[in-house]
């Protein structure tokens, strides 16, 4: 793997790098001196000329997502920053609030810099405890050191960041979901258009973006976007944590540029397959498309490869399946999870993710013939594009590929004699 | 029984509705306001929760319904909360659980009788690769093993 500098873990060993006083003795805030030279117009195209990502699992453009926001309708505009992280398999943005709580405050500073907001509220997921904590005592330190407030280190910006604590529910991670919630109202997603970034929080233009999202924006502003395009490749620029559970000898995470091969990452930093050989690996969160061990020899850690392999890059958190995992069980499991988070509001998805799990415990119980896996997969097709957000398909996608790949899995519970029960012989 | 936030509560719960533009937007912060004070969500800690922001009882209700987190019943004073999705299942969470229940005598939602201990099995807890997991309280236990979970039951009772 070629040399990189680590951009969003570097303080993760670091002593105190989550007080100010760590912070800066490795470089903390130096972005801000550079960003207040700029023009917000100018940032935007910076982020833009990077390429950026957004981290939280649709892979947007950052910079183009901000040239969105109106700048000219007299009403305030919000940064609502996305750190619910509930997505099955993902687990990375609790460490940046954890262990540099500092770096994600820099990283709304530039963002809200950019699309000329002064009010930021970081939706963090109620389980989060110390987390909170941590951003809380940051955010303290900064206001007092003049990171926030008013006139930011005498650049005439003001900004104020609160901490607002979600409550359990995995649908306030979607973005306009997650804006019901900060209004104080069920996490129930909006129909979209108006996009957020034209009607979001109170009615006002709002940017949502996931919590690594903004914690690779103080590295693009120091080292500009074209040092930032130079890492990873073409399609996915710059690094990220990628993640790995599941049936891997070395779980965890890791920071480096987007691109290696997909099973140098499994056999280098994981280790290798625990308890057997590869079956399948969901790449990116519960909600992207499984692929097989085959599928999986010549993927890339990439959006574009993930693509190309007709799953999605998500996350970058990966779930490892060995050769012994019943695929029936585990699809039972999401089928369980997506039934138990959907919101209720559309039909397809409410009566859809909750038949999907009938249907699937009723094969499980060996109660069931081909009948029912044709019409899961009917289900299926029927709970895609006509929901108001896409947790719907988030579980249509994974029963879809489930059943294709691993139909044998299914097929071993299913009622073999359909033979008419003899009649009583006297 | 009627509730009431004491003064000093709500002089700080003032303090987080000064960062909203709305008076509504600080109810969930309102609601953990209420379960910290009075311990669970009870319909009269409901009806002094919408007093305090200025909403309905039903407008609390509403939301105070929709969050797994907001405890409808007083849970046990460890409330044990199990990760039962993929990760955490493909690596034996329902050995650690079934342990648990048994154990305890406990079944999901369930608070022993002397008020010690409740069980909820909860979704994905962001701590996949440290599987399977499980909060008790607000606190995370990791790495979970049927040995483990019966030796911090056993520390927890002898606390
Ligand atoms: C059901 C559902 C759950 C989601 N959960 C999260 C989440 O926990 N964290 C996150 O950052 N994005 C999540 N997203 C994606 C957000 O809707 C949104 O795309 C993202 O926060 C935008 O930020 P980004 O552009 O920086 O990625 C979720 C989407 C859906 C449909
Ligand atoms: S698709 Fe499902 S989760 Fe999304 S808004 Fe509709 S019912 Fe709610
Ligand atoms: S699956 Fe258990 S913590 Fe994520």
């Amino acid at each position: 793997m070629a040399d990189f500098e680590p951009q969003l873990t570097k303080r993760f060993n670091v002593k105190d790098g989550h007080t100010l006083k760590g912070y800066l003795a490795t470089g903390g805030y130096e972005s801000l001196k550079k960003l207040f030279t700029m023009k917000p117009t100018e940032v935007i195209e910076e982020v833009k000329a990077s390429n950026l990502k957004g981290r939280g699992g649709a892979g947007f453009p950052t910079g183009m997502k901000w040239s969105f926001v109106p700048q000219n309708t007299g009403k305030p505009i919000y940064l609502a920053v996305n750190a619910d992280e509930g997505e099955p398999g993902t687990f990375t943005d609790r460490y940046m609030l954890f262990n540099d709580p500092h770096l994600l405050l820099e990283g709304i500073i530039c963002a809200c810099f950019a699309i000329n907001s002064h009010t930021a509220y970081i939706y963090v997921r109620g389980e989060f405890y110390e987390q909170i904590q941590r951003l809380n005592a940051a955010i303290d330190e900064a206001k007092k050191a003049n990171y926030l407030g008013k006139n930011i280190q005498g650049s005439g910006f003001d900004l104020e960041i609160y901490v607002h604590r979600g409550a359990g529910a995995y649908i306030c991670g979607e973005e306009t979901g997650l804006l019901e919630s900060l209004e104080g109202k069920p996490g129930k997603p909006r129909i979209k258009p108006p996009f957020p970034a034209v009607v979001g929080l109170f009615g006002c233009p709002t940017i949502i973006n996931n919590v690594k999202t903004l914690c690779s924006v103080p590295w693009i502003i120091a080292n500009g976007a074209k040092a930032y395009a130079a890492l990873g490749t073409q399609e996915s620029p710059g690094t990220h944590v990628f993640g790995l559970s599941g049936h891997v000898n070395q779980t965890g995470y890791w920071e480096m540029p987007f691109g290696m091969p997909f099973m140098d990452f499994l056999n280098n930093y994981g280790k290798g397959v625990k308890g057997g050989k590869l079956k399948a690996v969901i790449p990116g969160g519960s909600s992207c498309p499984v692929l097989t061990a085959q599928e999986c020899e010549d993927l890339t850690l990439s959006y574009e490869s993930m693509k190309a392999h007709g799953t999605m890059f998500g996350t970058g958190c990966g779930i490892i399946m060995n050769e012994h995992t019943d695929m029936a069980k585990v699809l039972k499991n999401l089928t369980h999870f997506y039934s138990h988070e959907s919101c209720g509001q559309c039909t397809p998805c409410r009566e859809g993710t909750a038949w999907e799990d009938r249907l699937l415990k009723k094969i499980l119980n060996g109660e069931a013939t081909a009948k029912e896996l044709d019409l899961m997969l009917e289900v299926a097709d029927n709970m895609e594009g006509k929901t108001i957000c896409v947790l719907s398909s988030a579980l249509a996608m994974p029963v879809r590929s489930f059943l294709k790949k691993f139909r044998g899995d299914f097929e071993k519970y299913l009622v073999k004699n359909t033979v008419a029960v003899p009649e009583k012989v006297q | 029984m009627k509730v009431e936030f004491k003064p000093e509560v709500k002089k700080e719960f003032e303090a987080i509705a000064a960062r909203y533009p709305v008076r509504r937007a600080a109810l969930l912060p309102a609601l953990w306001l209420a379960q910290r004070e009075f311990g669970f969500i009870s319909t009269e800690a409901l009806k002094a929760t919408a007093d305090l922001v200025g909403c309905s009882p039903a407008q609390a209700m509403e939301t105070a319904s929709f969050y797994t987190m907001y405890q409808k019943q007083k849970p046990g004073k460890y409330h044990l909360q199990f990760c039962q999705t993929i990760s955490c299942l493909l690596n034996g969470a329902e050995d650690v659980r079934a342990a648990v229940e048994k154990k305890l005598n406990l079944k999901d939602g369930q608070t022993t009788a002397d008020g010690q201990f409740s069980l909820q099995g909860v979704e994905c807890l962001a701590s996949c690769h440290t599987a399977p997991c499980m909060r008790i309280n607000d606190e995370y236990h990791e790495n979970l093993t049927v040995e483990k979970i019966n030796q911090i039951i056993d520390e927890l009772k002898a606390k």
